[in-house]
């Protein structure tokens, strides 16, 4: 459970990112976080982690209370939450295996994670996690030579096997196209559900938004005006939200989308059976 | 106002610097200057023309260069020039990598920066010789006092072009390491330093090449390396033994040269 109460960020600038957010985030729930830039949805995601210090307001997870936390603590409280970026954000130079075990960085110590002798078990789950997403034949290839699709996978690995409780996902698809976008989502989803996992998705899309998540929080200049399921998002909010635009062309798709999902993930899968195991795996399964 | 829109619209470049007084006056100083410059600058051809066959015999004398007689000398001096630079491209690097490290703005707290860098500031502002001079008083004759001059100047090189690369890293990457929970050292090990690797391999190469070549220097006063061999050889009027010298400076600083763009690809 995470609570997050009266949570303010004022950067050096003097911008007021964040105006006092109110949150609660139950266990397993994987929740959309929409908004238009420059809202505060990074903001809101980085303040959880101490990436950026909140300038006031409390952050819980579970019994911890996060932003009062010295150094030591931070870390330890830091291996619980993992995080997937914007763009990947792997360390391009190391390997897929590397970077998959530099989540675990805050568990083992220097001379360990510095040598790369990481205890087996450590191994083991990076095997498992990265044959999970398709990507165990790829261990010692370098990040850079992998294509956008997979580096977000190896950056979904490098968050779960921290063992978290909490993912904070920041765009997971901004850099994607629209299948592997899917692709993507549906597979944090997936593994969100099979390890009761909560998350917390930023994103752009908001139709991604509607089809894989439970509850969409939208925030306009650092606060939130919608709190709701998928379903909520009528022409009015979408409004509220983003500002005047003709949002009828978003909200047909969101119901074409809703019909297709009937039928076309029939689809997906008959066209991606065709494709190897190991693909078929990452995408769907 | 319609005649106006109609004519055909006048532009020209903006010109760099806007003031039309400030440029005139910058313009004609620098030109007024050089005039002066040239003006006062005294060439005696007949002296240059004079000096021309001397120079031809001069170099004539180097050849055959004559690596034999003065053999053991020679290897000496190059053994003890490799030394040289191999102990102090060593000690500098190893100096220099927390120094950088602390001189680079988006990851050191502002004090340290500024310590960090006024260090590096003062270590660049020498040149080798003036170092050389300095350490060659301080610690007497002799190759200790180059490889301290050689290291110190290699703290300048290195650590300043280390803090440059750290700033200007990718930090999404350094953020993401941050995140797992890692601790300091660990996120410098996975997020710092896999992005400017490549580059200090490449410009640690470059600095021991530099090293060599400054090693050579250094010795004309007194610091030691083939340079004191060669500072030798050209007293006595050697100057068979100071081409074979040269040769082998040229050869050892073309080997490195090359195997070190070797090495800058392979890493990259």
């Amino acid at each position: 459970m995470l609570r997050i109460r009266g949570l303010t960020k004022r950067y050096r600038t003097g911008d007021l990112a964040l105006k006092g957010i109110d949150l609660d985030i139950p266990d397993g729930e994987v929740m959309a976080l929409i908004g238009p830039s420059g809202a505060g949805k990074s903001t809101v995601i980085r303040c959880i982690n101490r990436l950026v210090e909140p300038t006031a307001g409390t952050v819980r997870l579970n019994d911890t209370e996060i932003t009062t936390l010295g150094n030591r603590e931070l870390r330890r409280v830091r291996r619980r939450m993992g995080m997937i970026f914007q763009e990947y954000a792997l360390v391009e130079r190391l390997t897929v295996m590397e970077n998959v075990l530099s989540g675990r960085l805050g568990y083992v110590g220097f001379w360990r994670s510095y040598m790369r002798k990481f205890p087996q078990t450590d191994i083991d789950d990076a095997f498992r996690l990265l044959a999970r997403v398709g990507l165990d034949q790829m261990a010692d290839k370098r990040a850079d030579e992998l294509s956008g699709g997979q580096r977000q996978r190896v950056g979904i690995c490098r968050a779960l096997i921290q063992d978290p409780d909490l993912l904070l996902v920041d765009e997971p698809t901004a850099s994607l196209d629209p299948k592997t976008s899917r692709q993507i989502m549906r597979l944090i989803r997936e593994l969100c559900s099979e390890r009761k996992l909560s998350a917390i998705i930023n994103i752009h899309d908001v139709l991604l938004a509607q089809m894989f998540a439970e509850r969409v929080v939208g925030l306009r200049l650092g606060e939130i005006v919608y709190d709701g399921p998928p379903g909520g998002l009528t022409a009015e909010v979408l409004t509220k939200i983003y500002g005047e635009e003709d949002w009828s062309a978003t909200i047909r798709k969101v119901d074409e989308d809703t019909d297709e999902t009937a039928e076309p993930p029939d689809n997906v899968i008959a066209l991606e059976t065709r494709q190897p195991h190991r693909d078929r795996m990452a995408g769907l399964t | 106002m319609s005649v106006a829109t109609i004519a055909p619209r006048h532009w020209t470049k903006p010109p760099l610097i806007k003031r039309a007084w400030l440029r005139w006056l910058l313009g004609g100083g620098v030109l007024v200057y050089l005039a002066l410059a040239f003006g006062t600058t005294e060439v005696n051809w007949a002296r240059v023309w004079e000096g021309l066959p001397r120079g031809a015999r001069f170099f004539a004398a180097f050849f055959p260069p004559d690596f034999v007689s003065r053999w053991s000398e020679i290897s000496d001096g190059i053994l003890e020039s490799l030394w040289m630079t191999v102990v102090a491209t060593a000690i500098g690097i190893a100096i220099s990598v927390p120094v950088g490290i602390g001189a680079a703005k988006n990851i050191a707290p502002a004090p340290v920066y500024y310590v960090c860098r006024g260090f590096l500031a003062v270590s660049r502002s020498f040149q080798e010789i003036i170092l050389a001079i300095f350490f060659v008083k301080l610690f007497g004759f002799g190759p200790f006092a180059g490889v301290v001059t050689l290291a110190f100047a290699t703290i300048g090189f290195y650590g300043k072009l280390l803090a440059e690369d750290i700033e200007d890293m990718d930090p999404s990457q350094a953020e993401a390491v941050r995140a797992t929970g890692a601790g300091w050292l660990q996120w410098i090990n996975y997020g710092v330093q896999p992005q400017v690797m490549p580059r200090m391999i490449g410009l640690g190469l470059y600095r021991f090449d530099i090293n060599f070549r400054e090693s050579a220097v250094v010795g004309i006063v007194g610091a030691g390396g083939i340079g004191a061999t060669l500072d030798t050889a050209f007293d006595r009027y050697e100057f068979a033994s100071a081409a074979a010298i040269l040769l082998i400076i040229i050869g050892i600083v073309m080997l490195v040269e090359y195997s070190s763009g070797y090495v800058r690809r392979w890493v990259q």
